[in-house]
């Protein structure tokens, strides 16, 4: 497909593929494909960070190409890597009567590399989405490498020369920003914060991924959800358990949402044990659950 | 002035407020201006937010600067080509006619829909109802209030009479919001000057950090702050400059490739886990920087697998067990206060009695891979701080640090002793949540012996 041309473009190409943006979440991702730069989206577990990477490469009709760190990541797992084994193999195949120049310029060839997502992403002849998931998870050297990746878009490799990019990707950083990330790394992206949704956006993406719920669920759901975040819990439901919780109700054939359906269900949204305590206690009067009628 | 200028100045305002901005965050301003249609209002300040301000923090400040600047911007524009609203001097109209109740139900509809232009018309219907008394106070929050109030909207947790939803209080503060920027323009018309520019008031921007914070934003630090402990011994792994072969697993591994050793096998490197006892000082004179403490000690305890904790006022005690057993912090403080049983008489602190106790309990545990923390004013109130025997654990342990709540202005003054205790620990002042968090890059930091 081809490139955006405005904002309203990328909202309607993204609600067509089922994600809904947010305002911001429209702007920055037009910019990102206008610019050519890299997008760093935080923002609290679940609400649509790895989401928007996949929605934009089904888009822009664009391979998806992701790279999970974690911790101890290095450039073998993320760039690439040189095939030890089978240069070990080719050494000893040649045997003896070849020169050292001749293998050694044999041994690093682009045979004998082994391409991790970075590479692939770089190399790929067609134009890719790529999706560095949760950067936070790694160290600062990892960070510094990818520096000359995310300005350049090129991959210096000390044996072989320097690799460009034949497309330019569009790339999304996530970050749970459990750590700071360094500031030469912020300075090369776009920034986005993904927050949760507003009552009536949530109220969309429930009734884009649960039609068949009843209106009146839907929006009650919402809003109970909503009121659940403001309480002071370890882990506050995202997005992905309202629409959990909405599919489950769904199932349950629920026609309302009383306190009995709440606190049957509400495992769903609430997964630790202190928060779940501090849930029930507020079902009644905080969260506006009338108890069943006789 | 022209756009580039503004928005330089625009910087420039940012800069001032602690925002680190380099030329080329400016150059990707510019380039994401031409790609978004001015015009619009949003679209333009999502265009500057995505390329200048890069942290939730950052952003906070954006958007106060943004409304700030521009708002003055424009102004000024508007004193300078004597640009005034149609009606009477005062700027607003029929202030007397006005029906109140409906004024409000309106109010409470707008604000409740969120919509920004309806709640701006029904803020200057407001001031025009209720702002022009002869009672203008001369404070914009003074005479917002006055409104809010007159306005009677609340942020009740009941429902109102009319069944309808009440009103949170973040709806009630942009509502507030509006408020305060018309009556601040009716000021500006009035007087047609600006009022001086002053900086953001550090209340508004910063995170809420003091001793007197509440429990709940203590919390949200905290968290953070474990998630960087959890991760923070990583870093440190690439630094070291040889990896150890491990022989046995080399050997083994090479077993697959005819005894040919074609895999290297390296030792795992560890991060550095310290052993940590950490000392909490729970007496009065520390109110309100212990909760600050103990939610600290609640977190490490989460992060740290060896670790024993001690409370002390008088009398030492350990709350290792409290810690294990109670997950959530409010059952750990309960707990503390019924069960740790540490104020003796008085009900001061003791510190060389605490020494001597604290000696007694663990001198035969401290290695030196242990690392003690000390939370504490270090006010021995007038009694002996017995630096010999906190020099003696000292000399046991690894590292000792020591936290103190007090602002470093106060240390020695009064009966305070840091300076008996200062030449055996490394002392941090730690009344921030932002000096905690050095304290805890402090503490991962490997050692350089």
């Amino acid at each position: 497909m081809a490139d955006p041309t405005s904002i309203s473009d990328v909202d309607a190409g993204l609600r067509s593929v089922g994600y809904l943006p947010g305002e911001s979440t429209a702007l920055v991702s037009f910019l990102a494909a206008r610019l050519g730069k890299p997008v760093l989206v935080e923002g609290p577990a679940g609400v649509g960070k790895t989401e928007l990477a996949k929605a934009l490469s089904r888009y822009l009709g664009r391979k998806l190409v992701r790279l999970q760190c974690y911790e101890g990541l290095d450039e073998a797992k993320a760039l690439y890597e040189w095939n030890y084994r089978k240069q070990l193999l080719r050494i000893q195949a040649e045997a003896a009567g070849t020169g050292w120049d001749a293998v050694q310029d044999d041994i690093f060839g682009e045979e004998f590399l082994l391409a991790r997502p970075l590479m692939d992403a770089i190399a790929s002849a067609e134009p890719v989405v790529l999706l560095i998931d949760e950067i936070d998870k790694t160290d600062q050297e990892f960070e510094a490498m990818l520096l000359e990746l995310l300005s350049d878009f090129q991959i210096s490799i000390p044996e072989l020369g320097r690799i460009e990019a034949r497309t330019h990707p569009v790339v999304l950083l996530t970050s749970n920003n459990s750590r700071e990330l360094t500031e030469a790394l912020k300075r090369r992206c776009l920034y986005l914060w993904l927050d949760y949704p507003s009552v009536q956006h949530e109220l969309e993406i429930v009734r884009l991924h649960a039609p068949e719920l009843p209106a009146a669920v839907a929006a009650k759901l919402v809003e109970v959800i909503a009121r659940v975040r403001e309480l002071d819990l370890k882990k506050p439901p995202s997005i992905a358990e309202s629409i959990d919780w909405a599919r489950a109700l769904l199932l349950l054939g629920t026609d309302e949402i009383d306190e009995d359906v709440f606190r049957a269900t509400m495992s769903i949204i609430v997964k630790h044990r202190t928060d779940l305590d501090v849930v029930a206690e507020r079902a009644g009067v905080r969260l506006g659950l009338s108890p069943r009628a006789a | 002035m022209s756009l580039p200028a503004r928005i330089v100045d625009f910087a420039e305002a940012l800069r001032a407020e602690g925002l680190a901005l380099g030329t080329s965050e400016l150059l990707d301003a510019f380039a994401a201006l031409d790609e978004v249609p001015w015009t619009d209002r949003a679209a333009f300040r999502e265009a500057l937010a995505a390329t200048l301000a890069k942290s939730p923090e950052d952003r906070r400040v954006f958007e106060l600067v943004f409304e700030r600047f521009f708002f003055r911007a424009a102004e000024q524009q508007a004193v300078a080509r004597a640009v005034r609203e149609a009606g009477e001097s005062d700027g607003v109209t029929g202030g007397e006619r006005i029906d109140l109740d409906n004024l409000r139900e309106q109010a409470i509809q707008a604000i409740r829909d969120g919509d920004e232009s309806a709640m701006r018309d029904l803020a200057r219907l407001a001031i025009a109802a209720l702002g022009r008394r002869g009672e203008g106070s001369g404070v914009l929050g003074v005479d917002v209030q006055r409104i809010r109030r007159a306005l009677e909207l609340r942020s009740d947790a009941q429902p109102r009479e009319d069944g309808g939803e009440p009103l949170t209080r973040d709806q009630i503060r942009r509502f507030e919001q509006q408020l305060r920027r018309e009556l601040e323009r009716a000021e500006i018309e009035r007087t047609q000057q600006l009022p001086p520019a002053r900086p953001l008031n550090e209340l508004d921007r910063a995170l809420p950090s003091g001793p007197l914070q509440d429990l709940a934003a203590v919390h949200r630090v905290v968290m953070q702050l474990k998630r960087r402990l959890a991760t923070h011994g990583h870093e440190a792994r690439g630094r070291r400059a040889h990896a150890h072969v491990d022989v046995r697993r080399t050997m083994r591994a090479s077993l697959q490739t005819g005894g040919v050793p074609v895999m290297l096998k390296f030792r795992p490197q560890r991060p550095r886990r310290p052993e940590l006892y950490v000392l909490c000082d729970v007496s009065t004179s520390v109110t309100s920087a212990s909760v600050f403490f103990l939610s600290v000690l609640h977190a490490l305890h989460g992060s740290f697998r060896k670790m024993r904790s001690f409370v002390f006022v008088e009398r030492i005690s350990e709350v290792t067990d409290v810690f294990a057993r109670e997950r959530s912090f409010k059952a750990v403080s309960e707990a503390i206060g019924r069960d740790a049983g540490v104020a003796d008489v008085s009900g001061y602190t003791d510190y060389g009695r605490v020494w001597r106790e604290f000696l007694g309990l663990v001198e035969d545990d401290l290695h030196p891979r242990a690392t003690v923390i000390v939370l504490g004013d270090a006010r021995t109130n007038g009694r002996d701080p017995c630096a010999d025997a906190f020099a003696r654990v000292a000399a046991h342990a690894g590292r000792t640090f020591w936290l103190n709540p007090e602002p470093r202005l106060y240390w020695n003054y009064g009966d305070s002793v840091v300076r008996a205790y200062a030449p055996f620990c490394e002392l941090h002042e730690c009344w921030t949540t932002r000096q905690l968090e050095e304290f805890v890059k402090a503490l991962t930091r490997p050692q350089h012996v």
